[in-house]
């Protein structure tokens, strides 16, 4: 696979607003050359599920966003040119209904200009994202992630983002990689609930632990698979100790709603030639 | 068109100081330095603040802005104890330092010629409102203020206001001080007798909705602040939604935190709320 791993910090899906909302927190470098993973995009426009969307727990955030997105025709016409002006490096998290839906996504994002990569996002925590194809398992993981693959060009990244789900992370970043993901994103929302029992995604520093034992057994696994870090983030040590462990970048996103200058501090501490990196 | 195209824009993110803190009320009032944030305040937006051992941040309104003091510019916000963070920050004692995002939010639309305007406020969400007639007043706009809570310690000081505007109706619930009632029960009325051209509100929604559907009545513009959860305040989470129609009045649902928190009282679908 010829298409290069972004990194190594990211914007992780869904903590990055339209992208704009960080230009003033983005430092003296402003947007350009950050990379963004967007919020996930579907077809059809969705509003979203009702709120409240997000609870604090200790160690982090339950959330229940619903996915929320001006569909793919909007996305196309405002956000993405917006982001690309900027000097942004767009990675487009798709969602969908069906393989179909996915497929569809993928080929008309691949002639967009300005898409660096997309973002399959197969680790939605619960049933928050009500709707779209079921994808927990990783066979049916890895037929998105081909679908996708078929219709982006192979020069630029698929990623896989997989939820960190301990015993079944390595059977899921296999079958994902073998389906032509470039590189397989371990770490997105726990599946958790609302103090009123509602299903939701546990993220935030509480995940940190998990995410990265999901990392190692991924390393220790399969070596040859790229892996970026996803989970708690929030300062450089957190996340040396992804690219310690393997990683070959690491994915921001809810320490940029505590602090949303995060991104900004980490890609002046973790710059592609430090040695930390591959 | 921007009202001094001058003054820097846009929100920052910066490390703050509680430089005076006292009790009012029911309320905890903070004096914070904020490098950038009092200069680009407008009334109706609001900081959002690092609160120690918590991952989402608590926003609040300001609730008056000083341009200098002994500690350079200020901004003053209004805590009302409502949980562990808020009771974190109604603790510190001078000298806390505070990371500040702000300000942020649409602040409120100031009319662009001298009208008369209505102001209804309650609870600490009041505190908008203040630094609104100020505003207004320079404009030479007629304002009239209402202050309402459930109680005389949940009501912001209306005497400060009193030099700014040309009257205040002071409601309380229990009849403490002023009138009894809730603004909802007298807002038609007030509505009517100050002969408003806009009406701008904030507290809680009963109250916003009031206003808005009272303000519809007699043909005003309407202006509410809403308050919703808003666990980052800065747009990046979607996780404070807003129900509304949009000018092509199609159902949408936008972030209270960058489309709000001030709308048109019209465009708010309050039962979806």
């Amino acid at each position: 696979m010829s298409a290069r791993v972004p990194g190594p910090v990211m914007v992780a899906a869904g903590c990055g607003g339209t992208g704009r909302e960080l230009e003033a927190y983005a430092g003296p470098a402003g947007l350009d050359g950050l990379d963004l993973v967007t919020r996930s995009i579907t077809l059809d426009a969705r509003p979203g599920g009702p709120g409240p969307r997000l609870v604090e727990v200790p160690g982090g955030l339950v959330n229940a966003v619903g996915l929320p997105n001006p569909g793919l025709e909007h996305f196309l016409a405002t956000e993405l040119p917006w982001l690309v002006r900027a000097g942004v490096r767009v990675t487009v998290s798709v969602a969908g209904a069906t393989i179909g839906e996915y497929a569809d996504l993928a080929r008309r994002l691949s002639r967009a200009p300005g898409v660096a990569g997309l973002e399959v996002n197969v680790g939605a925590p619960d049933e928050a994202g009500a709707g779209l194809f079921e994808v927990r398992e990783p066979f049916h993981a890895a037929s998105v992630v081909a679908a996708v693959r078929r219709e982006f060009p192979a020069d630029r990244p698929v990623l896989a983002k997989l939820r960190p789900d301990v015993s079944r992370i390595v059977e899921g970043a296999r079958a994902c990689h073998e389906a032509g993901a470039t590189a397989v994103v371990v770490g997105n929302a726990v599946p958790a609930a609302f103090p009123d029992g509602r299903a939701g995604g546990l993220s935030g520093p509480a995940v940190a632990p998990i995410a990265l034992r999901c990392v190692t057994a991924v390393r220790d696994a399969l070596p040859g698979v790229p892996t970026i870090g996803c989970g708690g983030v929030r300062d450089a040590a957190s996340a040396r100790a992804y690219l310690a462990a393997g990683a070959s970048a690491v994915q921001v996103g809810t320490a940029l709603l505590h602090d949303p200058t995060t991104v900004a501090r980490l890609r002046d501490h973790l710059t592609p030639t430090s040695e930390e990196m591959r | 068109m921007a009202e001094r195209p001058a003054e820097p824009r846009g929100p920052v993110h910066v490390d703050g100081e509680v430089v005076a803190t006292k009790r009012v009320g029911g309320y905890r009032h903070l004096t914070l330095t904020a490098p950038g944030v009092p200069e680009r305040f407008r009334a109706g937006s609001f900081v959002a603040v690092t609160v120690e051992g918590h991952v989402a941040r608590r926003a609040l309104w300001i609730h008056r802005v000083r341009a200098s003091s002994a500690f350079g510019p200020t901004l003053d916000v209004v805590v009302d104890v409502r949980g562990s963070g808020t009771a974190w920050l109604a603790a510190q004692p001078v000298g806390t330092k505070v990371a500040v995002t702000g300000p942020l939010g649409r602040p409120f639309a100031l009319p662009k010629e001298a009208v008369s305007c209505l102001l209804v406020g309650e609870g600490y969400a009041a505190a908008p409102l203040f630094p609104l007639a100020e505003r207004l007043r320079e404009r030479g706009c007629a304002v009239s203020l209402v202050v309402s809570a459930p109680d005389e310690a949940h009501l912001l000081s209306a005497l400060e206001a009193r030099r700014s505007v040309r009257s205040v109706t002071v409601l309380t619930a229990d009849g403490s001080v002023g009138q009894r009632g809730t603004a909802a029960d007298h807002l038609d009325d007030l509505v009517r007798r100050s002969r408003a051209d806009v009406v701008y509100a904030a507290g809680p929604t009963d109250v916003l909705r009031s206003a808005a559907s009272a303000a519809e009545q007699v043909g005003a513009w309407s202006q509410v602040a809403v308050e919703v959860p808003t666990p980052c305040g800065t747009g990046l989470c979607h996780g404070c939604p807003l129900p509304v129609v949009g000018e092509d009045g199609v159902d949408r649902v936008v972030r209270a935190c960058a489309e709000g928190p001030v709308v048109r009282g019209d465009r708010v679908r309050w039962d979806a709320l």
